[in-house]
């Protein structure tokens, strides 16, 4: 009895906090920890240019045959009217980005067109004026980081694959893969909700849907934190979920190690129609919401990599993404 | 080794570079190590008085000699028309006056702070001549005089072990009123003082002795006559004597002017002269004293150091060596909690700007601008301007609103309002910026989120910043700078979680 009502009494100082010792044993990576521990030990400062910058991830992609949205344009330095007009007249889909945006800001998608007005996945609209101050706005650098002057670029919208259409509302989902050294370690579906706005960020009220490597079927799902079974507004189960081809999506999430060289890393991939997987965008910094979404902690399983010899870590990409699919199922214990 | 390992060496050497230096000063230099600190300085001035025959004059004053226990921070000396100099006549500084011709009155003076240092020892070594001149007392109407001094020697004597203890007893003896041996020395030498008599009977004793000038320090003492104590050569080294109490050592408060020698005060060419002094104590913040104590030694550590800039540069870096503080509030928040902020360390440059404007001024004065920027920004946003012109813009208006507000509230006689100019401008012009990004992109939730993140870091900030033994460390000990940058280091490796993962992650744990 009195355990009973001191440890309730424990609950309550704490004001909803948990120990870091619980996080600890659970494996959960930390904020702190990811900088010092992962990014700054296994990402080389030089090799941040090619995924900071869209455009140089694209080039890189190219090389290393990893399949991107198609480019459609990019303007290095402030284009006249003329020049934009020129490019988006004949477009009928288009996605408008900055080339070193982050999270996801400034990016402008038109999904249709209704005579000169331009629309957006919400319906809104916007007219072309709309659109070009946009365009200067990116080039200003007002979504880069420090303010410096971006590059513009104008990408064919992804033709998504249906599959996901159940699970998300307004925007579409993508899957983020974390890779460290070579093996996927991670990865979750993220499905934007009315509550996020059509947005794919977790702390905006999306889902978050862990994803077990081994199947590529869904094995947790959250919402603002709290575990969720369906959709909250298409109502779809999440059980039902699986993302077709997905070794091939994880292979492709593998071999982004070899294009970007670095150690720790997130992908970001959208599935298209006709193509399959796509990066979208490779990332340096991968937030640490994965661990919600999947309700597993990183750090075990990144752990259990660097334990690895190096002959075991000199695989090809193939022989990578078998390690991982076998190793990091869900529910097997390291 | 590991760059962790590194961090740690590197750290500890910082750390113990500048908490060593701050002992140091502490310790050896007598900086205060808390605020607030005052140490008593005493302005002793001697004044010299005599009249002027009409002719030539030169008046001798015996300065101080200098003393462990008490510490010379200045002396000036004033000689309207005296031509002054400052002579060493054995063993001993004398400041000599001098002038082709004078008369009347003449008043010269000389000054000078001093500061009783703590704990020295008061025990001085002296070089003196140890020689003893006995009294001459041989004559017949001598004779009773001289059988009464040996008789006090001889009981003295009797009661004592050594020449201590022996001069204790004798000074027991003058003093007591009873005694007939010392009513009838005191009988026989009728003006002279005890210190005088004193003498006499020590020199029939055989010890060396002398006296010694000086003064007590109390404050608010003017026209005061030098006091006599008396110094005994006790065969190995000088010990001083109270007279009337016969107990050993100098008197607490007690300033030495000088010990033995001849005459205070000489004066060629005037009559009547004489010398008084007067005392007056000042309270004078601690770091004053050690300023002015150690300026005279040239301390390398003062002497190249912020102190020795002009006082309006002091002042401004006694601002800026509190940025590093507000840089370790924004460290401390956003590694320990991670607090979202906008902008890394525009909270501390707001914070700066609170220690100008105080605190809810300074709140009401960033909110108002905040929010009449952001007014200002929306409808910017709608002209279709590039950026830059657009921030400019954005500057230009928050110049107009600091310029609004300080005119609008002087008229209301709010004089603290026009403080408002404290504000960063260009920093002010890009939060309002951001924010509006911030309201377009992600909601005025998170505008909400991020503007009170700042608010509280910069509030934090500035009440560390202001927090009177921090503002007195950083200034008096700029290099705990070195410690903090210790500090930082090591926070810098930290990798335990963050206080707002423990809430973020709670729903992980079952």
């Amino acid at each position: 009895m009195l355990s009973f009502s001191m440890k309730h009494v424990i609950t309550k100082l704490r004001g909803g906090l948990v120990s870091p010792l619980a996080l600890h044993r659970m494996g959960i990576l930390g904020m702190n920890a990811r900088n010092i521990n992962y990014i700054a030990r296994y990402n080389d400062r030089d090799k941040y240019p090619i995924v900071d910058d869209k455009l140089n991830t694209k080039r890189a992609a190219k090389r290393y045959g990893i399949p991107v949205p198609e480019l459609i344009a990019a303007f290095e330095t402030q284009p006249s009217r003329k020049r934009v007009m020129e490019v988006i007249e004949p477009l009928w889909q288009f996605v408008i980005k900055p080339a070193r945006g982050s999270g996801g800001k400034g990016i402008l998608v038109i999904v249709g067109r209704d005579g000169d007005k331009y629309k957006k996945p919400s319906g809104a609209e916007v007219t072309a004026l709309d659109i070009l101050r946009h365009v200067s706005n990116i080039h200003s650098g007002l979504y880069s980081l420090g303010g410096k002057p971006d590059r513009v670029m104008i990408e064919a919208l992804v033709d998504f694959d249906p599959v996901f259409d159940n699970y998300s509302f307004e925007g579409v989902p993508d899957i983020r893969v974390i890779v460290f050294r070579g093996f996927p370690v991670m990865a979750m579906l993220r499905c934007s909700t009315h509550d996020s706005d059509g947005k794919a960020n977790l702390h905006q009220g999306a889902v978050g849907v862990g994803i077990d490597l081994a199947t590529g079927k869904s094995c947790h799902a959250v919402q603002r934190g709290l575990r969720i079974n369906k959709h909250p507004d298409t109502e779809m189960p999440f059980d039902k979920l699986e993302v077709p081809g997905w070794r091939d999506l994880v292979r492709l999430a593998s071999s982004c190690y070899e294009m970007t060289g670095l150690g720790y890393l997130g992908c970001d991939i959208v599935l298209d129609r006709q193509r399959g997987p796509l990066l979208l965008e490779a990332n340096a910094r991968p937030g640490l919401a994965i661990q919600v979404a999947n309700g597993v902690g990183l750090r075990k399983r990144l752990r259990y990599i660097e334990n690895l010899d190096l002959e075991q870590l000199e695989k090809n990409a193939d022989e990578r993404v078998a390690f991982s699919m076998q190793e990091f199922a869900a529910g097997r214990r390291l | 080794m590991s760059p962790r390992a590194q961090v740690y060496i590197l750290a500890a050497l910082l750390a113990l570079m500048g908490a060593g230096l701050t002992i140091y000063k502490n310790r050896e230099l007598g900086f205060p190590l808390l605020p607030g600190e005052y140490r008593t300085v005493w302005t002793i001035e001697a004044k010299v008085r005599f009249n002027a025959d009409g002719g030539p004059v030169k008046a001798a004053l015996t300065l101080p000699r200098e003393q462990r226990n008490m510490e010379v921070l200045g002396e000036t000396f004033s000689s309207s028309g005296y031509g002054f100099n400052i002579i060493r006549e054995n063993d001993e500084y004398r400041a000599v006056w001098s002038r082709r011709s004078a008369s009347g009155t003449q008043s010269l003076f000389y000054q000078l702070d001093v500061h009783q240092t703590p704990g020295a020892p008061l025990e001085q070594p002296l070089d003196l001549s140890t020689q003893v001149r006995k009294p001459f007392l041989e004559a017949r109407e001598q004779e009773a005089v001289r059988m009464a001094i040996y008789s006090l020697v001889e009981t003295a004597h009797q009661r004592s072990s050594d020449t201590k203890t022996f001069t204790t007893q004798l000074l027991t003896a003058l003093g007591d009123k009873r005694n007939q041996d010392r009513n009838l020395i005191f009988g026989y030498y009728k003006d002279r003082s005890l210190v005088d008599v004193a003498l006499v009977v020590l020199a029939a004793a055989d010890i060396p002795a002398h006296r010694i000038r000086g003064l007590y320090l109390e404050d608010d003492r003017r026209r005061l006559d030098p006091e006599d104590l008396l110094e005994v050569y006790d065969g190995k080294r000088w010990v001083v004597f109270e007279p009337t109490t016969g107990s050993p050592g100098v008197p607490k408060n007690f300033f030495i002017w000088q010990r033995g020698g001849k005459s205070l005060l000489d004066v060629e060419g005037g009559r009547n002269s004489q010398v008084t002094f007067s005392v007056i104590a000042n309270d004078v913040p601690a770091r004053d004293v050690s300023m002015l104590s150690t300026s005279k030694e040239k301390e390398a550590l003062v002497d190249f150091s912020i102190y020795s800039l002009p006082i309006e540069q002091q002042s401004i870096f006694k601002l800026i060596l509190l940025v590093p503080v507000g840089a370790l509030v924004v460290v401390l928040l956003r590694v320990f909690v991670g607090l979202r902020t906008s902008g890394t360390f525009m909270p501390v440059l707001l914070a700066i700007a609170f220690i100008e404007t105080q605190l809810f001024t300074g709140l009401s004065i960033f909110t108002l601008i905040l929010v009449l920027g952001l007014w200002v920004r929306f409808y910017l946003s709608r002209l279709n301007l590039l950026l830059v012109a657009r921030i400019a813009a954005v500057v230009v208006t928050v110049v107009i609103l600091m310029g609004a507000i300080s005119v609008i509230s002087y008229k209301l006689g709010i004089e603290q309002a026009l403080t408002v100019t404290f504000f960063p401008m260009i920093i002010l012009a890009w939060t309002i910026e951001r924010m509006s990004i911030v309201w377009e992109e992600d909601g005025p939730y998170e505008v909400v989120v991020q503007a009170g993140g700042s608010l509280l870091v910069a509030v934090l900030a500035w009440w560390v910043m202001t927090n009177s033994y921090i503002e007195h460390w950083t200034f008096n000990f700029p290099e705990l700078l070195l410690v903090l940058l210790a500090l930082i280091l090591v926070i810098g490796n930290y990798t335990g979680f963050r206080l707002g993962e423990l809430m973020r992650f709670r729903q992980l744990v079952k």
